[in-house]
């Protein structure tokens, strides 16, 4: 099994790799880099959606106060680090707060959904009244509607004028995301991924078995809600400027609809979705012929009428429809590196 | 003599006006295997689910191995080595049953024993032909079945089982009978049952519930030949 997860593991880095030199060649990277950001973001969502089953309605509220958090540190301290670090912590901590307000206050998902859209919402009113010259903090003023520009970008760690910008913070952004990636899944092999999984299936009778499903999902939260930070301290990165639109309806919308078009229960499925989408969204930004949330709306309804599973799902049921027969040939090949879900 | 493992007093639970339990005492020793009955509505289900915390007791004790549980949650009742096994089998549909088990043996041994335990207890159960498939497709009689596997993985000392017999083929109603006896060497069981011709089969100690209250406790044969309790039965003023 572990020699199985060793080959996944090299195989996945080496079309990594290979994706990472190529994409350039067909790509702006400053096109690209946004892509990977929104993948980070779907992928925040699809481990605590579709392994936890958590459907939260504000994932857009951790990436925004990522992004806000990066850009207040970065003005305050400078130098990048500890400001990443930060923008990483702050929402982290957030989530594990509300979180725990939440499961323990045993609400059920309906209320869960509601309050993590009206968390964001607060953020989007709030960060948008903050023009004047009363909100600061430290020597960063929250500007209200039109954000805050001019905050130290990413630097190489421990040299302030080696700024990482334009290519370079594509690679680092793609690193990033194989990162985050790989301990997704290291986390969903782990015990502790495998008894979120079961909370998905089945909270009573997981607390049954003896464990506490309070806690447990309420770690899971905040590890999604880190994850979404790191995508918005990247975001601040790229766009240079944090505004509260980040927090608006339409973005966090936007991270739902990214999961189920990927593939909720997948691990690569949300990843693929984000960027496939967010890059319809840019070539459909480009014309002014139809409106891109029509076709938006049009392609979600599409998913849910024809492919309700998602498109990782469908395509891993076509492959083995091809390649199913090819496989009960070689009975030595079966049955090898199952994980306990797909994708 | 065994060594007292549960105990209620006064444990009562009513529901607005209705009182499904009414101060009720009971002592259950180790190893013992005790049936609860009684007709629809007499308290057996509530009084079960005041002991697994699924219900708070309006008032009372509940005192497990010497230590009062009562007002603790479901989990950290179960974490002290307690199977519970709802009426409606709650497993988890998604996963295989292999996963169901082992995660079960997780909450009380490391990943390593937990799989040793997980093959035990699939192979003790006869799951093994059914251990890679996932638990949503199988029939009601293997999903009970998986359900004990659940309950039988953590190596538990008390195990509560809500009607594990419901719906189950003869066939599957053997097997079960022969796993909880097994179950008996090294854990005191409640069954909580409807089924006659299965109490009758394990034979052994009955506590009688009747309209919130225990009614009468004692041998299977000797219940089941109390007058009070064939009236009970026969839905005749007790």
């Amino acid at each position: 099994m572990r020699e199985i997860t060793l080959q996944r593991f090299t195989l996945s880095i080496i079309i990594a790799a290979a994706l990472m030199l190529f994409l350039p060649v067909i790509m702006n990277t400053f096109v690209l880099t946004p892509l990977l950001i929104y993948g980070m973001l779907g992928m925040s969502l699809g481990l605590i959606w579709g392994f936890g089953g958590i459907l939260c309605f504000g994932q857009a509220a951790f990436f925004g106060l990522g992004a806000y958090a990066y850009a207040i540190s970065a003005i305050n301290i400078g130098e990048s680090t500890i400001p990443m670090l930060i923008a990483v912590m702050v929402p982290a901590i957030f989530a594990a707060v509300l979180g725990a307000m939440m499961f323990y206050g045993r609400l059920g998902d309906v209320y869960l959904g509601v309050i993590t859209l009206v968390v964001t919402l607060i953020f989007f009113k709030f960060m948008n009244s903050t023009a004047g010259p009363d909100y600061v903090i430290g020597t960063a003023r929250l500007g209200g509607f039109n954000g805050i520009p001019g905050f130290q970008t990413l630097n190489i760690p421990g040299l302030p004028d080696d700024y990482i910008y334009g290519d370079s913070l594509y690679y680092v952004t793609f690193v990033l995301l194989v990162v985050a990636y790989w301990l997704v899944n290291w986390l969903l092999q782990s015990p502790f991924g495998r008894v979120a999984v079961a909370i998905r299936e089945n909270e009573q009778r997981v607390s049954l078995m003896g464990y506490d499903i309070r806690a447990r999902k309420t770690i899971l939260f905040a590890i999604g809600g880190a994850i979404a930070g790191l995508a918005g301290a990247l975001f601040a990165n790229w766009a240079e400027i944090v505004t509260p639109g980040l927090f608006s309806l339409s973005q966090t919308a936007e991270i739902i609809i990214w999961c189920i078009v990927g593939g909720l229960g997948t691990r690569l499925g949300p990843i693929l979705g984000a960027a496939g989408l967010a890059y319809l969204k840019f070539l459909l930004g480009q014309q002014a012929f139809i409106d891109n949330t029509i076709i938006m709306g049009l392609i979600l309804v599409l998913f849910v009428l024809f492919l309700p599973k998602g498109l990782i799902p469908a395509i891993e049921s076509v492959w083995k429809l091809s390649v199913g027969k090819r496989r009960r040939c070689h009975p030595s090949r079966r049955r090898k590196g199952r994980a306990i879900t797909n994708g | 003599m065994a060594e007292t493992v549960l105990e209620t007093s006064g444990l009562t639970m009513t529901f607005g006006g209705v009182t499904a339990c009414d101060a009720v005492d009971f002592k259950l020793k180790a190893r013992e295997l005790r049936c609860l009955i009684g007709p629809n509505g007499a308290g057996k289900s509530t009084f079960f689910k005041c002991l697994t915390g699924l219900l708070k007791p309006t008032s009372g004790a509940v005192f497990m191995q010497g230590e009062e549980t009562t007002n603790w949650h479901t989990h950290e009742i179960s974490s002290l080595g307690v199977g519970i096994k709802t009426q409606v089998a709650s497993v988890l549909d998604g996963v295989t049953v292999h996963e169901n088990i082992w995660l079960a043996a997780r909450r009380f041994f490391s990943s390593s024993i937990a799989e040793t335990k997980a093959k035990e207890t699939i192979e003790r159960l006869y799951l093994g032909d059914i251990a890679k498939s996932n638990v949503g497709q199988l029939a009601h009689g293997e999903r009970q079945r998986v359900e004990l596997g659940i309950v039988a993985a953590g190596d538990p000392w008390l195990v509560l089982l809500d009607e594990p017999a419901a719906g189950m083929t003869s066939e599957d109603v053997d097997r079960m009978t022969e796993i909880i006896r097994e179950m008996t060497t090294t854990a005191a069981v409640i069954i909580v049952e409807h089924d006659m011709q299965f109490i009758r089969s394990i034979a052994t100690d009955v506590t009688v519930f009747h309209q919130g209250g225990i009614l009468l406790e004692g041998n299977v044969e000797q219940v089941m030949s109390d007058e009070t309790v064939r009236n009970v039965y026969l839905g005749k003023k007790a």
